[in-house]
């Protein structure tokens, strides 16, 4: 009955409003996302009190904050469909490449949101060094593209399992490590005053970690979600 | 002209055997009933011709007379309602049909929804989320996510499962409506249903 072709962009879109009204409605994955970012920093600074961070603790505990949030929340988008036994429908209708990306930009953007209230919030609660902010901010828009991109396609493998909510940090953890361990290391050098310049082989590593995994995910989704 | 072949297809799970040696042929416009007991195979049969699983022997080949179709096909040729394939509970029955439309590759009109619903009993209820249909109008409007496409191969798992009789008319004219230009597959052990379609496949 209906008629013309759309592009892969338009169907990701689709996917990507679907997941978005579904959240908007339900607010299942943000809630648990920001639950978990905003009680762990609030107690992270509460225990701390008026105590003198070094940079490398302040950058752990930065990562380490958006690690167990993006843990919380970002393995929902695949559940949900698993669980309300919409993912039928979804294979049956659209192409793998288009649920794929249209999911990455749902965790992108809920990620994101996250990212918005929790850094603030950061730098507020630690008293974390603010004269350095661009290539914070650098480090911080590649960790989430590489958080979200390591985790989109864990969260697609473990939609099927029953412990999902183990298996995905386990799953998520050795993929994530380099990625942590680089983001530690460029945070901590930023909140010690230094450039950008300084951070250049973190930098570097983090765009070929983003680009890896998001080309690696895309290829190997369609056989994750046919099975 | 479609076809669909089906040669010496089986399938275990594990040590349990579900069925096995089955073959058959269907061409445009011909269909099948599967029937058989409870627990014999029937949905797990469909889920392997619908290539959600893998079998364990054989082979089903899909061609559209002159080239195999590849695993992309369904996107556009197979429809599909069975009672576990499920829609969004939270979008209303229009969104779902938006969404399925878009998500294909296609566009659809607000008077193309409108008819659509009108089809399968559910005219007025669109902007209702699907959360509070009944079972038997969330049937209803399965059938019209697949009279989305028009197509080729047309999947029916339990087709009036949850339908009050005048469901199970519209699904009865649908059938005849789609007959002549649509492979039908029906899995069913409803005698009314069954003798809806012209050829038997039995499994024990």
């Amino acid at each position: 009955m209906p008629k013309s072709s759309a592009g892969l962009l338009s169907r990701s879109l689709a996917v990507y409003f679907k997941d978005m009204r579904l959240e908007l409605r339900t607010r299942s994955a943000l809630n648990a996302i920001l639950m978990f970012g905003v009680t762990t920093l609030a107690v992270v600074s509460f225990s701390l009190g008026q105590s003198n961070l070094s940079p490398k603790i302040m950058s752990a505990l930065f990562w380490v904050i958006m690690f167990f949030s993006a843990m919380s929340g970002l393995a929902q988008t695949f559940i949900r469909e698993e669980e309300t036994g919409t993912s039928l429908a979804l294979k049956l209708t659209a192409d793998a490449d288009s649920i794929y990306l249209g999911k990455l930009f749902f965790n992108l953007t809920l990620l994101t949101m996250m990212t918005l209230i929790i850094t603030p919030m950061f730098f507020i609660f630690t008293d974390a060094p603010t004269n350095n902010l661009f290539p914070f901010l650098v480090v911080l828009v590649l960790g989430v593209f590489g958080l979200v991109s390591a985790t989109t396609i864990v969260a697609a493998i473990i939609a099927k399992a029953s412990t999902k909510g183990a298996l995905f940090a386990v799953l998520s953890f050795p993929i994530l490590m380099v990625l942590l361990m680089s983001l530690v290391s460029a945070s901590e050098k930023i909140f010690d005053n230094q450039t950008l310049a300084d951070t250049s082989s973190e930098v570097q590593f983090l765009i070929a970690y983003v680009v890896v995994m998001t080309t690696a995910s895309i290829l190997l989704f369609k056989f994750v979600w046919r099975e | 002209m479609y076809k669909l072949d089906v040669d010496n297809l089986g399938k275990r799970f594990g040590e349990r055997k579900v069925f096995s040696k089955i073959s058959f042929e269907l061409k445009t416009g011909d269909s099948i009933a599967v029937v058989g007991s409870n627990g014999s195979g029937k949905s797990t049969l469909l889920k392997v011709l619908l290539s959600l699983l893998v079998p364990s022997r054989g082979t089903v080949t899909y061609s559209n007379g002159e080239e195999k179709l590849d695993d992309n096909h369904y996107r556009i040729t197979t429809s599909f309602v069975s009672p576990y394939l499920n829609l969004y509970d939270h979008l209303t029955a229009e969104e779902n049909l938006k969404f399925f439309t878009t998500v294909a590759g296609n566009t659809i009109t607000g008077k193309e929804i409108n008819n659509l619903l009108a089809k399968v009993g559910l005219e007025g209820r669109g902007v209702d989320y699907v959360l509070g249909y009944s079972s038997g109008m969330k049937q209803r409007l399965k059938y019209a996510v697949a009279l989305l496409k028009k197509p080729e191969f047309l999947f029916l798992d339990e087709p009036t499962s949850n339908l009050d009789e005048a469901g199970k008319k519209i699904v009865f004219d649908l059938v005849e409506e789609y007959r002549k230009d649509t492979i039908i597959i029906i899995a069913t052990n409803e005698k009314e249903e069954y003798e809806l379609a012209e050829k038997l496949c039995r499994l024990t």
